[in-house]
């Protein structure tokens, strides 16, 4: 059993744990950071969608020992930090349009949506339904529509 | 003072009108005795009924009976069996001021919590932020009043919820008369403190204690009439918007009870298989971060240091399994045993002079599965258990865990955890009693996780079913509309949320039939069904058959199927009449307000619109919940849309465009109705266009979200448009399922019209099966390690 060290939002932490044991349960059950959700295992529903280095992807399918000591993870529970607020714009979109039903898919829906932006933006582009339709993030309450309402509100002001 | 003239019960048409509306809002409740100001309704003395009535019959087309729903339907049921108990559920003034109220309901992101705070808000003149609604645990005192389904939370809780309210609210008001002197209709009122004449002013936190009684007192109060309302009818966003956002909302998997570890099950191949036996026990004990294994009767459990080690350990686990009780069968032999299963029509097939429309439309199994798998924390000691989930019906789970462990109800304590979703998923306590088994064989706290592919293949099911319909028509009118469905049996043995009414349903559905007359299932059915339409003599008759399957209601029960089968036959008929979808819906409308949602969306709608070949619209309705809905959509069908590529995904025909009309009775808030009408339209869609579980050989397929094509943002409408309609009414509808039945016909509606060949089996993308299955044995797949590279 291998030591991990990386940075979870802001702060390093040294995990000691098989280097198999996928991020997210490392994130969950380890360090107790339990925004990102569950929900398939592997890599289809996108609810645990978080940022490594700035970059949207899925704990549930990176391997603690793929981490690097300067890798910065980044979950909801970060997110605001990384703009120095108390919520990142898109944050306040979603609580705006009133997107979030049960609640459960919304952090992943975030972090994708963060991410989608970011994309685009430097593809120096204004977002299109067809960027909205690429969104792999699963919502069994079916918020899609005011998702895709909150990305393009949140975009604006990101 | 304008405050007290607005609350003012309206006093507008006749003397004998105001005295009526009047006593309509006149209920009883009670001071309950202590320290603190706590209050309850008394709903056994009569309550206000209304019902979603008749109106505009003056048409050509044959009038029809009432059918049962219209006199008596799930709702009044429901609300009746919540009655005896109501004086049980109460709401508490603290010293703060704040008031508390620990809600017999589950939340599962339907907004209930938000919802309720506003009908507290309203009655109590509180702001929202000094209201506390929380959820309760099992109350076995509560009987039948500890049900969350059937949307029924807002219709049977609306009046009880406010007369404990108004009590309350009452009590403070005479407490601040005793103290600033005075006559008690010289106080008034305003967000949180009573105020006189003089301007004196005194907190209801100061007040709660003087307004507490000592004894259990009865008192009458006055419900505020509608037309003061500053709270019920506006839009709200969830108490919870910023919890939910920042990941600080937690469910059941995140909660922190001290040595409650992860655990999985490794479950059998087949549907609901057994367990022999585990062979390789040692090796798996001796794996990594594994704590315990034991053998339950729905498989082998695992506890470990993480999930990912519970994962693990199932891949590596070498189990003998008995097969399940539909070993062997495919989608095809449940269709073989529904067909003999099916029950006649009463109208033979060849009247003189008529004209005769026979339809059948078959509907494949799907999997009512949240986001959020089953899981529930289990702490079960020698004296006693302790239990964390989501439930909707927490009473039974409390009875049937007491009977699994051989303890009393009471040495349980079951609490009710905000729920990732539930459409129907956490009616049962399936995960509970499994959670609760694990840690008495385990002798340790336990935090059990479903894998995803655990869900569809061994989880609750819709059943399999079949509608039939005959039309017989002579000339322009519509004789008779027989509808038969035949179905796979949906488990009801939640009852009405305990024991005794579960038991009932758990008699054989033969058995049930016979002695009762109705199972329980026929008593849903009945009370569920209803068309909206004058045509002649309406029957609609349910029969079951097979009772291997886990079932359940799943969103809005059986409406989405015989809604889509008795809306695309009335297209048919309309089509034989030479009329189009909107004109023979305008024809054979029944029901004003029902006429008004249709009216709406045909008109924001643009009904009729050119549209190119290949594309179409569909319009439909739906009638239920004391409310109703109408939905227009337009359907794109060509082969550069259909055949559009996304990995691992169904595309297909694309909705572009919805319009949704939505008469929920007394609305209290809009943008919830809002999102629940959202919600329900892309349920429909899912059901009409994409997702089902395919049966083979005794197992379904499906495995997870990359398998069963739940609705995704490449299948959603660009344009969806909920027009929220004002039937003045002060009777509350529900919400959570009532656009479900009509988006799916809607949607089959547009499809059929769209390509000019009438759908029969649904999800229209059954017949291909476009993905590989994944294993069965092990029963769940490999965790992948390319997250870093495939985003």
């Amino acid at each position: 059993m291998a030591k991990h060290s990386f940075i979870v939002n802001g702060e390093r932490v040294t995990v000691k744990v098989d280097k198999d044991v996928r991020l997210l349960w490392v994130l969950r059950d380890i360090l107790g950071v339990t925004g990102p959700k569950y929900g398939c295992g592997i890599n289809v529903c996108k609810a645990c969608t978080s940022h490594v280095n700035g970059k949207a992807v899925n704990p549930c399918a990176i391997p603690v020992g793929d981490l690097r000591p300067d890798d910065e993870v980044t979950t909801i529970e970060g997110l605001a930090d990384t703009v120095g607020k108390d919520l990142h714009p898109m944050q306040e979109a979603w609580i705006d349009r009133d997107v979030a039903q049960c609640g459960y898919c919304q952090p992943g829906q975030i972090m994708a949506a963060v991410d989608l932006v970011n994309r685009v933006r430097a593809e120096n582009r204004a977002i299109t339904d067809r960027d909205l339709d690429s969104i792999r993030n699963i919502c069994r309450c079916g918020t899609y529509t005011r998702i895709r309402e909150a990305i393009v509100q949140g975009a604006r002001k990101m | 003072m304008t405050e007290t003239a607005a609350r003012t019960p309206d006093t507008g048409g006749s003397a004998e009108q105001a005295r009526a509306s009047l006593d309509r809002r006149r209920f009883v409740g009670y001071v309950l005795g202590g320290a603190t100001l706590v209050t309850a309704a008394d709903m056994t003395l009569g309550r206000a009924k209304s019902r979603l009535g008749l109106g505009g019959a003056a048409h050509a087309a044959i009038p029809s009976a009432p059918q049962i729903p219209e006199l008596y339907d799930l709702e009044d049921l429901q609300t009746d069996a919540a009655l005896p108990t109501s004086q049980l559920i109460t709401v508490t003034i603290d010293e703060r001021g704040h008031a508390n109220f620990e809600f017999p309901r589950a939340e599962v992101g339907q907004g209930i919590i938000t919802s309720t705070m506003m009908i507290l808000a309203e009655e109590l003149d509180l702001p929202m932020k000094k209201i506390h609604v929380t959820l309760a645990p099992a109350r076995p005192e509560l009987l039948m009043n500890q049900l969350t389904g059937g949307s029924n939370t807002t219709v049977s809780t609306f009046t009880p919820v406010r007369v404990a309210a108004a009590v309350a609210r009452q009590q403070l008001l005479e407490a601040a008369a005793a103290r600033l002197g005075g006559d008690v209709t010289r106080l008034t009122t305003i967000a949180g403190t009573v105020v006189d004449a003089a301007g004196n002013t005194l907190s209801y936190g100061e007040l709660s204690a003087d307004a507490a009684s000592q004894v259990v007192k009865q008192v009458t109060v006055q419900l505020r009439p509608p037309s003061s309302y500053r709270v019920i009818g506006t839009g709200q966003r969830r108490e919870d918007a910023r919890a939910a956002v920042t990941g600080k909302k937690d469910f059941t998997l995140d909660l922190d009870v001290p040595g409650a570890l992860p655990t999985m099950v490794c479950r059998p191949p087949d549907h609901r298989g057994t367990p022999v036996r585990l062979r390789n026990e040692r090796e798996i004990l001796r794996m990594p971060g594994v704590t315990h294994v034991a053998q339950i009767p729905t498989g082998i459990a695992v506890r470990a240091k993480t999930f990912g080690h519970c994962i693990d350990a199932i891949r590596a686990m070498d189990v003998e399994w008995e097969p399940g009780p539909i070993a062997g069968k495919s989608d095809d032999t449940i269709l073989e045993e529904l067909e003999r299963a099916e029950l006649p029509m009463a109208v033979p097939n060849v009247p003189i002079l008529a004209e005769q429309i026979d339809t059948k439309f078959e509907f494949m199994f799907r999997s009512s599965a949240a986001l959020e798998p089953y899981c529930a924390i289990a702490d079960v000691r020698e004296d006693g258990a302790e239990i964390w989930a989501g439930l909707k019906v927490p009473i039974l789970c409390q009875e049937n865990i007491a009977l699994e462990l051989g303890m009393l109800p009471n040495q349980v304590k079951v609490n009710v955890i905000t729920s990732g979703g539930s459409f129907g998923h956490k009616l049962f306590s399936d995960h509970a009693i499994e959670a609760a088994r694990i840690s008495r064989a385990m002798g340790v706290p336990v935090k059990l996780m479903w894998h995803r592919a655990d869900e569809p293949r061994q989880g609750r099911l819709h059943p399999m079913a079949t509608s039939r319909v005959r039309a017989t028509m002579l000339a322009d009118q519509v004789l008779s509309f027989e509808q038969r469905h035949t179905s796979v049996v949906t488990d009801f043995s939640h009852g009405l949320g305990e024991i005794i009414t579960s038991t009932l349903d758990e008699a054989p559905t033969e058995v049930g039939r016979f002695v009762g007359g109705f199972s329980f299932a026929q008593t849903i059915f009945t009370l569920t069904q209803e068309l909206p339409y004058n045509m002649g003599v309406i029957t609609q008759l349910l029969n079951e058959t097979n009772q291997d399957f886990s079932t359940g209601s799943m969103r809005n029960i059986y409406s989405p199927d015989t809604c889509v089968a008795a809306e695309l036959t009335i297209d048919q008929i309309g089509a034989k009449m030479g009329k189009d979808p909107l004109e023979i819906r305008r024809e054979l409308v029944r029901n004003d307000r029902v006429r008004a949602a249709l009216e709406a969306v045909a008109k924001r709608g643009n009904w009729g619109r050119k549209m190119p070949k290949g594309t179409a619209q569909g319009i439909a309705l739906h009638k239920e919940y004391k409310g109703c809905t109408a939905v227009l959509v337009e359907i794109d069908c060509r082969p550069a849309t259909v055949n559009r590529r996304i990995p691992n995904a169904v595309t297909g025909p694309r909705v572009t465009k919805a319009v949704i009309a939505v008469d929920a009775g007394l609305v209290i808030n809009p943008m919830g109705l809002e999102a629940q009408m959202q919600g329900g339209f892309m349920d429909g869609m899912a059901l009409t266009l994409t997702s089902s579980c395919h049966l083979e050989d005794g197992k379904f397929l499906e495995a997870s979200w990359d398998n069963y094509f739940y609705t995704r943002q490449w299948n959603v409408p660009f344009d969806l448009d909920v027009i929220v309609m004002d039937p003045d009414t002060e009777q509350p509808g529900g919400a959570g399922e009532a656009a479900v039945g009509s988006s799916a016909a809607a949607i089959a509606c547009a499809y059929a019209r769209a390509t000019g060949k009438l759908p029969t089996r649904f999800p229209i993308n059954h017949d291909t099966v476009s993905f590989k299955p994944k294993t069965f044995i092990p029963p769940i797949p490999p965790s992948p390690r390319n997250g870093l590279k495939n985003r």
